[in-house]
């Protein structure tokens, strides 16, 4: 034990590491939302709703199917993914041509639907979601106590942040989904079925909530108001960030995770608005966001 | 594209002023009839959403700007005006005064920071905003936290008129909603208005006919902003309450229901929707968390098949102005 400007070793690392698994959070999420914006122009709401019903999944399938957390982790993206595709092929499809905010209001409204349905089976409170056996206990640092499961989250999540942006930025499959982004209209000349890729995309976008979801379970608990109450600090992640930019969505999605933590540490009043108040300054300082092309 | 509010009608009978009139007719006539056949708070409620839903649609449905953060001009209000009547001993008009300027405040704060991105990220900067205030709510000691300021004094209006009377409340509300819907009214049609419209339309157009629109943006958001803590200070009169729900998200999310349901960009569609929604949340009470459900899914129904609303619709029926 040691201390640092006046706070003891394992308060500021523990907070730091609280910080990182929102961090990983966050990434997750504003990376799903960049991919289906850089794809659907559609602001997807419901990401927070998805995120929820992935962690819930996973309760559902331990407490009824007896499945565990490494099952889950395959089969709920899987699950949650498609009920994604039937929503794109259901509305999603039909507000692409309208004014973008008619994209946001409709996602709106089905997260308000998806809430209102788990709240009305699970009430308010919440359910527990047990650690995997594996990943159990942790290790002593000497500075810290490091769970292991906050250390998987964390290099989980990165991994498949950066494995994310690979696909997206150096395969093929990838540069024909940068150059729908561009012109979907010359991509689908070119022989390519762009209405699926669409879809696809956006199945994978609601994909990476869910598996979001599951990870988040054993740390928070499993509860219908999970999805709102993380959609909202996301969106000002994605505004500081800006979404022109893969790598810049996850970069920043890690880094306020971290300043959150740290606030909490120096300044606990201010940890659940520090990230706005951020947003208010890059607003004030570099409008476009860190990363963004102006929109 | 088609832009946020069509305009609904394409061509109109005459000036479309006569149908105007006689809607605006109709709506008086109703709410002075009202209180004897319905319960005046569930008409009073109303009133309060309806204005705050018309000075929403002010923004959105004229300028073409979504907010997702009106909760935080129409709670802080809401707050203040509570605050000022119970501990500093306000008079009601004061207190309302107090609310609405500071709603003023917080738009002119708030409006700076979100025009200066468009589109979405104008959405998503309001609602990140008034989330922010939102936390400040639930931390400000003054708010009382999760029992918010109760019991607030609805006080003597201008020492004269004793507003703890039903009636007298209902009136008092009555006329106050009618004077801001009328002041909307006047606003986008007047000359100002006229430019807001172009902007919703065309904005690179409307900057190149040499429009500062940023600044036109700023004063619409501060009028709407303002407008809507008017509604909120009033309702915390009405029910002697100021609480967290008012402050938070879904309230910003129920405003813009309203205001698509009624149909944005329309005179009347806020206040219709306002009625509606108000409606069903009080009698679908009992339902609980299914009234959030049916919320989403007229959301969806509306942005699938309805975008105009019902007033929208009616009016391109009868091709008047509505």
């Amino acid at each position: 034990m040691f201390e640092i400007f006046g706070i003891p070793s394992q308060a500021l690392f523990g907070q730091l590491l609280i910080g990182l698994i929102n961090g990983s959070f966050y990434a997750l999420l504003s990376l799903g939302l960049a991919v289906i914006f850089g794809m659907l122009n559609i602001i997807n709401f419901a990401h927070g709703a998805q995120y929820m019903m992935g962690a819930f999944a996973a309760y559902l399938l331990l407490q009824y199917l007896g499945l565990n957390y490494w099952v889950a982790l395959i089969i709920v993206p899987v699950l949650i993914g498609a009920t994604g595709i039937v929503v794109e092929r259901l509305f999603l499809q039909y507000v692409r041509k309208l004014d973008h905010v008619y994209g946001l209001i409709l996602t709106f409204g089905l997260a308000l639907m998806i809430e209102g349905f788990f709240r009305n089976y699970f009430g308010s409170s919440g359910e527990p979601y047990q650690v995997p056996n594996l990943l159990l206990g942790g290790q002593n640092l000497g500075f810290m106590y490091l769970p292991t499961y906050r250390a998987w989250v964390i290099v989980f999540s990165a991994i498949v942040c950066f494995a994310t942006w690979f696909a997206i930025e150096r395969t093929r499959l990838g540069s024909y989904l940068r150059a729908a982004t561009e012109n979907p209209a010359l991509v689908r000349a070119f022989g390519i079925n762009v209405p699926r890729m669409v879809m696809l995309t956006y199945g994978f976008g609601v994909a990476l909530a869910a598996l979001a979801g599951v990870m988040a379970a054993p740390i928070y608990n499993v509860s219908p108001q999970m999805g709102s109450d993380i959609i909202i600090v996301v969106f000002a992640v994605v505004v500081i960030g800006g979404m022109g930019s893969i790598l810049g969505a996850i970069l920043t999605g890690f880094a306020l995770g971290i300043i959150e933590g740290l606030t909490k540490v120096f300044f606990p009043e201010a940890s659940n608005t520090v990230i706005f108040v951020i947003m208010a300054i890059v607003l004030l300082v570099r409008p476009a966001g860190l990363f963004g092309r102006t929109a | 594209m088609a832009s946020l509010a069509d305009p609904a009608i394409l061509s109109t009978r005459g000036d479309g002023t006569r149908s105007l009139s006689v809607a605006f007719a109709a709506m008086v006539a109703f709410f002075a009839v009202a209180p004897f056949f319905l319960y005046p708070i569930f008409l009073m409620q109303a009133l309060c959403f309806a204005l705050f839903a018309c000075a929403f649609n002010l923004l959105t449905g004229y300028v073409g700007l979504l907010s997702f953060g009106h909760a935080l001009f129409f709670g802080w209000a809401s707050y203040l005006c509570a605050h000022a009547a119970k501990s500093w001993g306000f008079p009601p008009e004061a207190a309302i005064l107090f609310g609405t300027f500071s709603a003023a405040v917080l738009g002119l704060v708030a409006g700076f920071l979100a025009i200066r991105r468009h589109g979405i990220y104008f959405a998503m900067i309001t609602l990140a905003l008034a989330q922010m205030m939102y936390f400040v709510a639930v931390r400000a000691p003054f708010t009382g936290g999760e029992d918010g300021i109760q019991d607030v004094p609805r006080g003597r209006l201008f020492g004269l008129f004793d507003l703890s009377h039903e009636m007298t409340m209902y009136v008092f509300v009555l006329v106050t909603v009618l004077a801001g819907f009328l002041l909307i009214y006047r606003i986008i049609n007047s000359p100002f208005g006229e430019v807001l419209k172009a902007i919703r339309e065309n904005e690179p157009r409307a900057i190149s006919l040499g429009y500062k629109t940023e600044r036109y943006k700023l004063l619409a958001f501060v009028l709407s902003a303002t407008v809507a803590g008017l509604a909120g200070a009033l309702k915390a009169l009405v029910f002697q309450l100021a609480s967290l729900t008012d402050v938070y998200w879904t309230m910003s999310g129920e405003v813009v229901l309203m205001a698509l349901v009624g149909g944005l960009g329309t005179v009347f569609g806020p206040v219709v929707g306002a009625f509606l929604i108000v409606a069903m949340e009080t009698y679908l009470a009992q339902i609980g968390q299914w009234v959030l459900v049916i919320q989403g899914a007229i959301f969806v129904f509306c942005v699938l098949a309805f975008r105009r609303g019902i007033v929208g619709e009616l009016a391109a029926f009868l091709r008047v102005k509505l």
